[in-house]
């Protein structure tokens, strides 16, 4: 993965950039000594890591606002860093860059249950979003399996999605506006309390954007209030085939459920051997999980226990207590941690429409024999988001580069049957040289008109998204 | 008769000016990549908001017919022009509808023709489920469309979940035409709901009817109508729950309760009585008959009734739990007065029938009108797309 070169001149005038952010920033709030910077060297993609400039940890909008306009004004990069959780490689810096971390803006500004919202900084936890209004009810909807970790900063930059989404939506479907501060400092206000911001859809548009537009620093989300219960099924199935037909025919059936969940056999082994959730040894698992009380519930787990059964199930178990829901849930929410213990793994993100989930599992197969590598799938099954790991040893010679060419192999297999390099990682680095294959140039050359808009000089995050020489033009001339 | 200040009818839409009708997206590309003066960029030509554009009309309606459709992956794919009753009838045919629940302007604006699937994302329309299941712009997953220039461009695509690039697919929603003009949409579509409860509050005013309205969202009952309106015998509140049989049954009842406070309620289930009555809060059918000016408020619901009480004399109807507000005044009149109320609530306010000649839609702040012109110059260079609709001078 290749990143641009350093810019000397930027480099040469380090301490004069330190010098002008050191005029109003508080000492914690700059860092720029190696030792210190090393833990902003990579995000979630730890394959890939560089050293920044210098990071800088502002407290308030005033001072994301100034150090913009300072970095504007010397032509410095800027990446913006939420948590550091992105997958993607989206909070990469490079040598010549001044991260800007919001890590530290983290505070609730309005809880407001009856206009069903609440405004927070954006260097706040997604899971501490709900965590503010749980007592009184409610919850923030979008549950990236990150959300102990990941800022809302970063939910908005990469429109984080999560097991839920299925009802719920993702990020987008949930923030009502933001606080944004440009690449030249200009703070700009989007949207609020009511629903629909005037105007063009730049909500939409920011949600998404990567970083690349400007910098989020406050938010105001959408609050729902915490449905009565929620009870999981447990489906276990022979082929992916029939476990794909049994998700496609509860969809058509008019119920929808709050969660459908996939793993396959390789997934099923790991986790269990992890936690030990008391899953069957099957091909394909799947939970399905409805919300409501109790009777409603049972209402809707009737219609979908018909249908699994009519799939000839090996194992098809409702759960009948808080206990026994927690297990259900268990496995799969240690899949990504069960995975990580066993080998070193590569998370894919791929988009597929559902019908098509039997064909690319086959293929996936068929390709993972092909690399030689194994590949276990965890994925959100009703809406089609793919999460392919492909297990391979960092320490031995060529298998990151080979793990890399498969999961770019995937990646085109999606796109070829109708679907998407990314359903809620993002591209930043880790896709950028693939969206050639996803769009036609002038599909790209439109977007990055976009960025041309809020960010003339190319200057926050500029080597993600798209291809580098797609981009090198207008980021060449901004230097 | 056409009142003054009142919106174009159905002749003045297409002017006296033929519409150009594209019948393929190679066709249109074609007739914008050679056009060389604005052009009025329609559907059906049925919603007319914003001041009325000066050019030649070029209507999407020639590009009809469903491209794909996937009841089990709750995925269509549309041609733009496509009309909003085929989508409706085709999707009814395998039990799934459009949960945002798009109204229909004909009858409030006095337009004729039909309305196409293409303008409903062009105008963003959403009807009285927003509240609960989205806007719009939520259920549109990928776009094709001619920009400014004539260059086919296509984003998003046709699955739930998609992160590949800007999400151009929800700036084209709610674009007006301005940005470029739509020839395909991928869809998201739901499953319709087997039965309806509609919960009827009377006699509440406008504070106490929108504090109910907020007590019933903030539960965990699902609501998806909620509004307050004036009816022959009072002041109605209306929450309105669907699904299956026993679970609305049961929400109803426990939304009573949680309402017992506010006087007796009453609950209708007949379908047809429920489909009629939000159809009518849906398309503002209150305000379909007589004159007046027709203003759309989009602002934080507990805002509402005081921005109301603000305008002499209005009369409200209140969608959205109280966020969305339809007001009618006297012909030209209590503009200032409501976009100053609204201005210093939060929110926008849009004039969709009425002289429109002071401009239609919220002013935008200084920053926010850069970056929506900025936006506009890049994808329409030339300025012929809609010249003066959405706040840019033509």
């Amino acid at each position: 993965m290749d990143m641009p070169k350093p810019n000397p001149t930027i480099l040469a005038r380090k301490s004069q950039l330190l010098d002008r952010l050191a005029s109003f920033l508080p000492r914690e709030a700059l860092i720029h000594d190696p030792s210190e910077t090393r833990a902003y060297e990579c995000d979630g993609l730890t394959a890939y890591k560089c050293p920044p400039l210098a990071v800088v940890l502002p407290a308030s909008t005033a001072e994301v606002s100034e150090t913009l306009r300072i970095c504007n004004d010397m032509g410095v990069p800027v990446v913006p860093r939420g948590a550091g959780t992105s997958l993607a490689g989206g909070a990469l810096p490079t040598e010549d860059s001044v991260i800007i971390g919001v890590a530290r803006m983290t505070e609730v500004l309005e809880t407001d249950y009856d206009n069903r919202f609440i405004r927070v900084q954006t260097g706040r936890t997604n899971l501490s979003v709900t965590g503010a209004v749980e007592e009184d009810g409610f919850f923030y909807a979008p549950d990236p399996s990150s959300q102990l970790a990941c800022a809302i900063s970063g939910n908005i930059a990469m429109n984080s999605g999560g097991a839920h989404c299925l009802k719920y939506g993702v990020t987008t479907n949930n923030l009502m506006g933001v606080t944004m501060v440009l690449m030249d400092g200009t703070v700009t206000e989007i949207g609020g309390a009511h629903l629909d911001a005037e105007g063009l859809d730049l909500l939409g548009l920011i949600c998404g954007s990567e970083g690349q537009l400007g910098i989020v620093t406050e938010a105001t989300l959408r609050i729902l209030h915490k449905p009565e219960g929620a009870r999981p099924v447990l489906m276990g199935y022979d082929s992916s085939e029939i476990a794909g037909q049994c998700v496609s025919d509860i969809i058509k059936a008019g119920v929808l459920p709050v969660a459908i969940e996939f793993m396959d056999r390789p997934c099923i082994r790991a986790t269990e051997a992890f936690a030990g959730a008391g899953y069957p040894d099957c091909e394909a698992l799947l939970i399905v999980e409805v919300e409501g009380s109790d009777a409603e519930i049972d209402e809707q787990l009737e219609t979908i226990m018909d249908i699994a059964r009519k799939h000839d199930p090996v194992e098809l178990r409702q759960s009948s207590s808080e206990d026994e829901s927690k297990r259900i849930w268990l496995g799969r929410k240690s899949a990504f941690g069960a995975m990580g213990k066993i080998n070193d793994y590569m998370c894919l993100d791929g988009t597929i429409p559902v019908n098509e989930l039997p064909y690319v599992l086959k293929r996936i197969g068929e390709m993972s024999k092909e690399y030689g590598l194994d590949v276990a799938n965890v994925f959100h099954a009703g809406d089609g988001n793919m999460h392919p790991l492909i297990l391979f040893d960092a320490n031995k010679e060529g298998d990151l580069e080979l793990c890399e060419e498969l999961g770019a192999e995937i990646l085109k297999l999606c796109v070829e049957v109708g679907g998407c390099l990314t359903g809620e990682h993002g591209v930043g680095i880790e896709k950028r040289d693939l969206m050639l294959h996803q769009y036609d140039p002038p599909d790209l050359e439109i977007q990055m008109a976009v960025k041309d808009v809020f960010d003339p000089k190319w200057l926050l995050n500029p080597a993600k998204v798209f291809p580098l020489a797609s981009s090198d033009t207008r980021r060449i001339a901004a230097e | 008769m056409i009142l003054p200040g009142r919106c174009p009818g159905p002749r003045s839409i297409f002017g006296t000016m033929k519409a150009l009708a594209p019948t393929s997206e190679a066709e249109l590309a074609e007739m914008v990549a050679s056009a060389s003066e604005p052009l009025r960029i329609m559907g059906g030509g049925t919603r007319p908001i914003g001041v009325p554009v000066n050019g030649q009309p070029l209507t999407t309606s020639g590009l009809t017919g469903v491209t794909l459709y996937e009841p089990g992956a709750l995925t269509l794919v549309v041609q733009a022009g496509t009309p909003v009753e085929e989508v409706r009838k085709t999707l009814a045919a395998e039990g799934q509808r459009l949960a945002f629940e798009p109204m229909d302007h004909r009858g409030l604006l006095g337009t004729t023709g039909e309305p196409t699937i293409g303008g409903v994302f062009a105008a963003n329309v959403s009807g009285p489920r927003r509240i609960q299941a989205g806007a719009a712009r939520d259920f549109l997953l990928g776009v094709r469309f001619v920009d400014g220039q004539g260059q086919v461009t296509r984003n998003g695509g046709r699955v739930m979940k998609n992160v590949t690039g800007y999400d151009l697919v929800k700036l084209m929603a709610g674009s007006y035409g301005t940005l470029g003009v739509l020839t395909e949409l991928a869809l998201k579509v739901l499953p319709a709901s087997h039965h309806t409860a509609t919960i009827t509050l009377s006699g509440l005013d406008d504070t106490t009817a929108v504090a109910a309205l907020s007590r019933a969202l903030g539960s965990p009952f699902e609501i998806t109508g909620a509004a307050h309106r004036q009816t022959a015998d009072g002041p109605h509140t209306c929450l309105r729950i669907e699904g299956f049989e026993k679970s609305v049954a049961y929400r109803a009842g426990q939304i009573q309760t949680l309402l017992a406070d506010l006087g007796a309620a009453k609950v209708e289930t007949d379908p047809d009585t429920n489909t009629t009555l939000w159809q009518d809060i849906r398309d503002v059918a209150c305000f379909h008959d007589g004159e007046g000016d027709i203003w759309r408020l989009s602002v934080k619901p507990s805002d509402a009734p005081g921005i109301k009480a603000q305008v002499d004399g209005a009369e409200a109807l209140y969608d959205w739990g109280g966020g969305l507000v339809w007001l009618r005044v006297p012909q030209n009149t209590h503009a200032d007065t409501i976009r100053a109320a609204v201005n210093a609530a939060g929110g926008h306010a849009t004039l969709i029938r009425g002289n429109r000649a002071g401009g239609a839609f919220q002013p935008l702040s200084p920053p926010i009108a850069a970056l929506q012109d900025g936006l506009r110059a890049r994808f329409d260079p030339r300025g012929i797309l809609n010249p003066g609709l959405m706040g840019r001078a033509a």
